[in-house]
């Protein structure tokens, strides 16, 4: 764990630290509902930003828009911009290969129906992988990273829909992997998988940070302790602080709705 | 009853009780005489066929011609020609079928244009089958100009059974939760890759079964082919699609009603054959869909 000092310095005063993603101004309205609004802020490289607040703060909402899968839902508008290492997202004309850089991993794990190697190797297929070799070394690599190959390696062949939650969810890791993201992104990953299997993946994503950003997106307060190194604060629908995980979690706070959601006397 | 009887137990039967009880037991059994009734038709055409028509069934009835103004002899031509018809109008409305509902299903946003599809779909499937017989000649056999051939007649099976190929479909396609499909969007796949991917070979089985349910229903369909493509009597076997055919639906609407001196057990024996082979197919469907269930995979 890094101190909160330390977090600091990595998020923003460091010049080495380069911002990944820079969010401002971000406004999303379903019709007349506003999802969220204002929301300004930026994610460092290789640093795990964690997102906390109660159901309906608009966290997913907000996950959607960064890898734009909003763009199927019509009645959604967007205001303000999301720059992904300074491309203007939504000016992104091939939204294909940036969803490609950005993994995803859901609340409810969804082992694609599908072999679990051919769950890991869909990707790589997609992008012209054809050989089975190296088909062979991505699956044992990402299913490694993810904690999961010492589990299914005999059993590659078997369907990945059938796993247990906390191996499908694991599964669903290495599929994210296997597209080699530059920012992953967890969507209360931990809602279906068991205490244990959660502090494996934890550790998993502690490792993963060395390569990649990480949004991690949690209703579970100690969990963003654990791992993030800066959180966002949401509530309904604005970000309401951002700072050193640690900060927030000693008080160090601008916001007394911060310390009272931390605490659990809301939400 | 008196009040202490209930308070001593208050789970004595009143009155009110046993007239409930009686009106439940009444209605039950209304209600399954009514959905028994459903076995006596099927009972009745099944025994008659076979008490009938089943000393007709040989081999010869089968793969001989008919012979002395169709009053003796097999059925050949007609069983063939049924299986050209049905054959070529799933070649037609399989394909088209399947990709109409995919785009339905995975693509359509809802807009007057897929409502206008969709109403379409539910009109089309409306239509009296004698209609889609006088469209057919119109359509195929005279503008067209493919002449009354097995083409026209299973173009107009093919057009007609097109709504059973596209429902079928698309509710198998629908059933593939729509989780998977975001899972491989968010992954950066495009429609189709999810489509070919995960999507089609996951709703194989339903597609599959309302294929086969098209098969049994264009088996037995005897006015869209009377004018556009089958024959009364022809002593030749069809050689391309573009010769006019025998087919067994219309071969016992004629020895039934159109030809003197059939003896008693020809038509039986004939309704027999046809019927077997729609059953058959329906029994292959439904093996079908539980094995395929068997191996769920989700």
């Amino acid at each position: 764990m890094v101190s909160a000092a330390e977090a600091m310095t990595m998020a923003s005063d460091n010049p080495d630290s380069k911002v990944k993603l820079q969010v401002r101004d971000v406004g999303i309205r379903y019709g007349s509902t506003t999802a969220i609004s204002d929301i300004n802020l930026e994610v460092m490289e290789n640093e795990i930003f964690g997102i906390i607040g109660p159901a309906n703060a608009g966290k997913t909402s907000f996950l959607k828009t960064i890898n734009r899968m909003n763009d199927f839902d019509t009645s959604m508008s967007i205001d303000g911009e999301i720059l992904f290492d300074g491309i203007n997202i939504r000016e992104v004309r091939n939204v294909y290969a940036l969803r490609n850089r950005i993994g995803v991993v859901f609340p409810l794990p969804v082992g694609l129906p599908l072999t679990i190697y051919e769950n890991v190797a869909f990707v790589p297929r997609l992008r012209g992988i054809r050989d089975r070799a190296e088909l062979d070394v991505i699956v044992e690599r990402c299913l490694t990273r993810a904690a999961l190959w010492d589990e299914v390696k005999d059993r590659l062949d078997s369907l990945g829909s059938l796993l247990s939650g906390g191996q499908q969810q694991r599964l669903t890791i290495a599929r994210a992997l296997s597209q080699d993201p530059e920012l992953l992104m967890l969507d209360e990953f931990s809602i279906a998988v068991d205490p244990v299997t959660t502090m494996r993946i934890e550790d998993v994503l502690k490792e993963l940070k060395q390569e990649m950003t990480i949004i991690l997106v949690t209703n579970l307060v100690q969990q963003a302790r654990r791992l993030a190194d800066r959180t966002a604060f949401f509530l309904d629908g604005q970000c309401v602080e951002i700072g050193a995980t640690e900060d927030l979690f000693t008080g160090q706070v601008q916001d007394s709705r911060t310390t009272d959601y931390i605490e659990g006397r809301f939400g | 009853m008196s009040d202490t009887e209930l308070i001593a137990n208050p789970f004595l039967e009143t009155d009110l009780n046993v007239s409930a009880k009686r009106t439940e037991k009444l209605f039950k059994i209304l209600f399954m005489l009514m959905a028994g009734l459903l076995i006596l038709p099927v009972l009745i055409i099944l025994t008659t066929l076979v008490v009938k028509g089943g000393g007709m069934l040989s081999f010869d009835f089968l793969f001989t011609n008919p012979t002395n103004g169709m009053t003796e002899g097999g059925i050949f031509p007609a069983l063939l020609g049924t299986v050209w018809l049905v054959g070529v109008a799933l070649i037609i409305s399989v394909p088209v079928g399947v990709a109409a509902a995919i785009y339905l299903s995975e693509y359509a946003a809802d807009n007057w244009f897929t409502r206008s599809i969709n109403l379409a779909i539910i009109n089309l499937a409306g239509v009296p089958s004698i209609v889609h017989a006088l469209f057919g000649v119109g359509a195929f056999v005279i503008f067209f100009g493919f002449g009354t051939s097995i083409l026209a007649a299973s173009m107009t099976l093919a057009v007609m059974t097109l709504p059973v190929v596209i429902v079928a479909t698309r509710e198998s396609l629908q059933a593939v939760p729509p989780a998977f499909r975001e899972a491989c969007w968010n992954m950066g796949a495009t429609r189709w890759q999810t489509i070919r991917r995960v999507i089609l070979p996951n709703s194989v089985s339903g597609i599959l079964t309302g294929v086969i349910l098209e098969v049994s229903r264009t088996t037995g369909e005897t006015a869209p082919i009377m004018f556009t493509g089958a024959a009364f009597f022809i002593p030749v076997l069809p050689q391309s699609v573009f010769d006019q055919t025998m087919a067994m639906s219309l071969h016992l609407f004629v020895v039934s009603t159109q030809v003197p001196h059939v003896p008693e057990g020809l038509p039986y024996g004939v309704a027999l054959v046809l019927i077997a082979m729609v059953l058959l197919m329906n029994s292959a469907s439904i093996a079908l869909r539980m094995y395929l269930r068997g191996k769920k995979k989700w």
